[in-house]
């Protein structure tokens, strides 16, 4: 039984009805009257070029052109945390698909057309595809003025290199903890990049009016970040925050494309341009597979020293990845990876480097899972190696390593209260480790995998929240808040929270998406952070409606403000069980004395949360000294497969993950986490397959080429076991889960294949074609 | 441009367009019927499903001209007397997370159940495999429809009828 009335409990979503009757509106869906205008945006041809002309006489004679413009209109630079991008390319194009001009007409097709009529010319520059590459020696430098890019402190760029950041992160003594090793294992993983795959595509329609107001809305997990930076890059123009309103409709999926600022800031900067006319620009779905973010790739290299007892030495884990050609987000990937890619381990000495590099491929940023998919595949492929030389089983050996609370984690902070251990025992049982499962068919292979997970929040230390909530004449309640439902179930939760305080059930409270013009601050819905953050800020704005109630009470019926207590939609007394005074009786119209006169008002509350206790200061040589975490959310998983020997064809019968929430507020929405991450988890793995052509063109930027599951890919069965060992800054405990669902996937399937048919795949996607050929690789040796 | 009649969600309308306008747009733009979306435009993601004289069918794959003197139902049709069963079961289950392959579902759930109220497992994936969703890994999806197809069966076995 919960000790809470509503939260921990499987409530309906608030935003349900909407989104099933049709009723729910996304960006695209707004109407803008006949004077809206639309932008086609013209894109590089070339992966590494000079702008040598552009030309437009043709484009400008189609009817329906209203005016054309090219990076020359808009010399502003922008960027989440290091300024290395301009809005258009300005003398340099770095990625195919770059915006170098856009084309604003009456009608989407005029648009298009005439983006068809811009010549461009262009001097090719050699281009750097592979981030070994552009750390070779003497290669091409991408972005030559690096040394003079603003950035967050905590970044580390190497001057005249193609080197954006490089993370460090040691701590003990590295070459004792190989010596002392009984056993050392160096394997080298390889992750391409992904997509994100969001079904709604990114749109955003921006007004610049008469009087100098900037007006976006757009399909965003940011609308405070956006209205950040829209203002800094725009301030030449004179621009101020107050200026700039984001409003933000539902968002149609996420899972960090849509974090930040992309496209947004096209349609942004096109408006000061278009004074009066909404512009509008929606990316088709090519344009979302290559100028969004991508999801970063990588080449890890790792060395691992361990004990005969299973204990673990020491790792040194290099970690390249491929940024693509602008790392204004990208780079903090690298660094959140730098800082954690020990795993949820506890290992005496530790060296990372996480070196952010720059290609020219699409830019890298925020892709659900923030860089620890990536890094778990190499890390936990190889605790699997390891145990199995040891003659460890994999379970034994993760229960004997498990980082537990208070261990000291890589940067030197401590590790949270947390059920790691719980779950790996969890999961083992539900999935029957150790017990043999062998096919009835001879030529499939049933076999299991295991695989932990971690994940911390990646985020300034400074990223806050806050929330006001108003009472409604009856009783009702209504949340302002800005952090973004993006199918997570932010709002639902959000609701939660503020019902447990006040006792009104999150049936009778709204929770809207926002407007930054009347919403408080969020800075931004990415890191599964927003449960845990503004649901503090939600606690504290209900505590302080609570409070002012309270004090009401005792002004008004001249009793002790301790007496009293909220139940059932209304204040009840300690001291008279028969009192009892509704909230539709007072929150709005206070409260009747003798006299004729009333006391109170209407009932608003405020509350904001900063977690003040994070820092990102640190010795850039080894990231110790610092607090850049605010706590990793734990868990464990497992697939029993069964495999096709001749085909390679891999069928998940079951998946089982268990994961420690802390608090789970809505246990049914964390289980649509877990069931919707292992799935996206398991389309990285198993379908998924970006491909670039020589000249750095994605070949397949679209769903007939680059397939994402349908229902027909589906585990057989999916088994979601919610731990719940409580944060304890977290709202009744909770943290978030949204990420870490997806992360454990590829390793467990690499592992399991190892099991069953003894090939360690170190490389993915793990297509059907390339488990076949490791099989008959295999059978020839 | 060329006039078109045709019934939209039980209402005579007729419009004019030009050849070439694709149905999704013109329900969208020129009738303001928002709820189908548009993922991809090459029929790969099915959020632009429609019911055309009652089959599904990818709006943003069909010309606006070609449903001359048809009869095309989209979610707001579905939904104006009263939410339907499966709708109502997609709710109480939180069967969706972002809610935009939604519409596309509810169109295609309904299609099937219309035909077959007491679908397999197999016919339910069979009947949805062309409607992409991202979020949610289709099993909350898949429990709602199962759920109402159980009740029809157990329905159906006691009372010998059955509707949607
Ligand atoms: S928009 Fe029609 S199938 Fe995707
Ligand atoms: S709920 Fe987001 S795409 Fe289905």
């Amino acid at each position: 039984m919960s000790k809470y009335r509503f939260v921990g409990k499987g409530v309906e979503r608030i935003d349900g009805r909407e989104k099933v009757s049709g009723a729910a509106i996304y960006t695209d869906d707004l109407e803008f009257g006949p004077d809206l205008l639309y932008a086609e945006i013209v894109e590089s041809s070339e992966a590494h070029a000079k702008i040598v002309s552009i030309d437009v006489t043709e484009a400008e004679k189609v009817e329906g052109v209203v005016q054309i413009f090219t990076g020359k209109d808009f010399p502003y630079k922008f960027g989440l945390y290091m300024k290395d991008r301009y809005i258009f390319a300005q003398d340099i194009v770095r990625f195919i698909g770059e915006q170098v001009a856009a084309v604003v007409a009456r009608d989407p097709k005029a648009a298009k057309k005439a983006a068809e009529l811009i010549k461009i010319e262009y001097e090719l520059l050699t281009p750097v595809f592979s981030q070994m590459d552009a750390i070779s020696e003497n290669p091409v430098l991408l972005h030559p003025d690096l040394g003079e890019y603003p950035h967050v402190p905590w970044f580390f760029p190497k001057e005249n290199t193609n080197i954006a950041h490089w993370r460090k992160t040691k701590r003990g003594d590295l070459d004792g903890g190989f010596k002392d090793a009984d056993l050392i294992l160096e394997e080298t993983f390889e992750v391409p990049r992904y997509a994100h795959c969001a079904i709604e595509t990114h749109v955003v329609i921006s007004k610049y009016d008469y009087s100098g107001r900037l007006t976006v809305w757009a399909s965003s997990q940011s609308p405070y970040t956006q209205r950040h930076l829209f203002a800094e890059a725009l301030a030449p123009l004179g621009i101020k925050h107050k200026d700039v309103r984001v409003i933000a409709p539902h968002v149609g999926g996420g899972f960090g494309g849509k974090a930040g600022v992309t496209m947004e800031i096209l349609a942004a900067a096109l408006a000061t341009k278009m004074k009066g006319h909404p512009v509008k620009i929606r990316w088709s779905r090519e344009q979302e597979f290559y100028n969004t973010y991508q999801r970063l790739g990588v080449v890890a290299k790792l060395k691992l020293g361990l004990k005969k007892d299973g204990s673990i030495t020491a790792l040194q884990h290099q970690l390249y990845w491929d940024a693509g050609a602008y790392v204004e987000y990208g780079a903090n990937v690298v660094n959140a990876v730098g800082l954690s890619a020990t795993g949820p381990y506890k290992i005496p000495a530790i060296s990372i480097d996480s070196l952010c590099i720059y290609t020219n491929l699409p830019p890298g940023g925020a892709y659900r899972g923030f860089g620890y998919s990536e890094f778990l595949f190499g890390l936990e492929s190889l605790m699997d190696q390891a145990a199995e030389k040891l003659g460890i089983d994999a379970v034994e050996f993760r229960l004997k390593n498990a980082i537990s609370k208070g261990d000291t984690l890589a940067y030197g902070a401590h590790m949270n209260p947390n059920g790691l251990k719980q779950a790996i025992t969890e999961v083992a049982k539900e999935i029957e480790w150790g017990k043999e499962v062998v096919s009835i068919d001879p030529e499939k292979v049933l076999c299991k995998g295991f695989s932990l997970l971690w994940k911390a929040p990646a985020m300034p230390p400074n990223a806050s929240s806050s929330a006001f909530i108003k009472f409604n004449e009856d009783g009702s309640l209504n949340i302002l808040v800005s952090g973004m439902d993006i199918g997570q179930g932010y709002l639902t939760v959000m609701a939660q929270i503020a019902a447990e305080i006040l006792s009104v059930p999150p049936n009778k409270i709204r929770v809207e998406n926002p407007d930054t013009d009347r919403n408080p601050y969020e800075w931004q819905t990415v890191a599964s952070h927003v449960t845990w953050s503004c649901g503090n800020a939600v606690k504290k704005a209900a505590i302080h409606i609570r409070e002012q109630i309270f004090d009401l009470m005792e002004r008004a019926f001249k009793v002790s403000k301790d007496n009293f207590y909220l139940e059932d939609d209304g204040v009840k007394s300690h001291l008279d069980p028969s009192f009892y005074l509704a909230f539709k009786d007072f929150v709005v119209f206070g409260i009747p004395m003798d006299d004729g006169s009333f006391r109170g008002g209407p009932i608003t509350g405020v509350g904001t949360f900063l977690p003040e206790f994070s820092s990102a200061k640190s010795d850039p040589e080894t990231g110790q000294g610092g607090h850049p975490n605010v706590h990793y959310t734990v868990g464990a998983a497992a697939v029993l497969l069964e495999v096709d020997k001749k085909s390679g064809q891999i069928k998940v019968l079951k998946a089982v993950e268990a994961i420690d929430a802390g608090q789970a507020i809505n246990p049914d929405l964390v289980k649509g986490q877990i069931t919707g991450g292992l799935l996206q988890g398991l389309a990285t793995v198993l379908y998924e397959d970006m491909r670039f052509n020589d000249k750095g063109r994605l070949l397949n930027p679209n769903f007939t080429d680059y397939k994402i599951p349908t229902t027909k890919d589906i585990p057989e069965e999916i088994v979601p076991i919610i731990i719940e060992v409580p944060q304890p800054d977290g709202p009744f405990g909770a943290r978030g889960v949204g990420e870490q669902t997806m992360i454990p996937v590829a390793p467990m399937i690499a592992n399991a294949l190892y099991n069953g048919l003894g090939i360690r795949i170190k490389s993915m996607p793990i297509t059907a074609e390339k488990v076949a050929m490791a099989i008959l690789e295999k059978e020839k040796n | 441009m060329n006039k078109i009649t045709f019934i939209i969600n039980g209402e005579k309308r007729s419009i004019y367009v030009e050849p070439n306008d694709v149905l999704l747009d013109v329900l969208r733009d020129k009738l303001g019927l928002k709820s189908p979306k548009c993922g991809c435009e090459r029929g790969d993601c099915g959020a632009c499903s429609v019911l055309l004289n009652g089959k599904s069918v990818r709006s943003c794959l069909v010309f606006a001209i070609e449903v001359d003197g048809c009869e095309i139902e989209t979610v707001e049709g579905i939904s104006q007397n009263g939410l339907s069963v499966v709708q109502e079961a997609f709710i109480e289950m939180n069967s969706f997370q972002c809610g935009f392959c939604a519409p596309g579902v509810v169109i295609a759930t309904t299609e099937l159940l219309r035909k077959n109220s007491t679908p397999t497992k197999e016919e339910i994936k069979e009947a949805l495999a062309g409607n992409l969703c991202r979020c949610t890994g289709y099993t909350p999806i898949l429990e709602a429809v199962e759920k109402i197809s159980h009740h029809n069966k157990h329905n159906s076995d006691n009372t010998g009828g059955t509707n949607e």
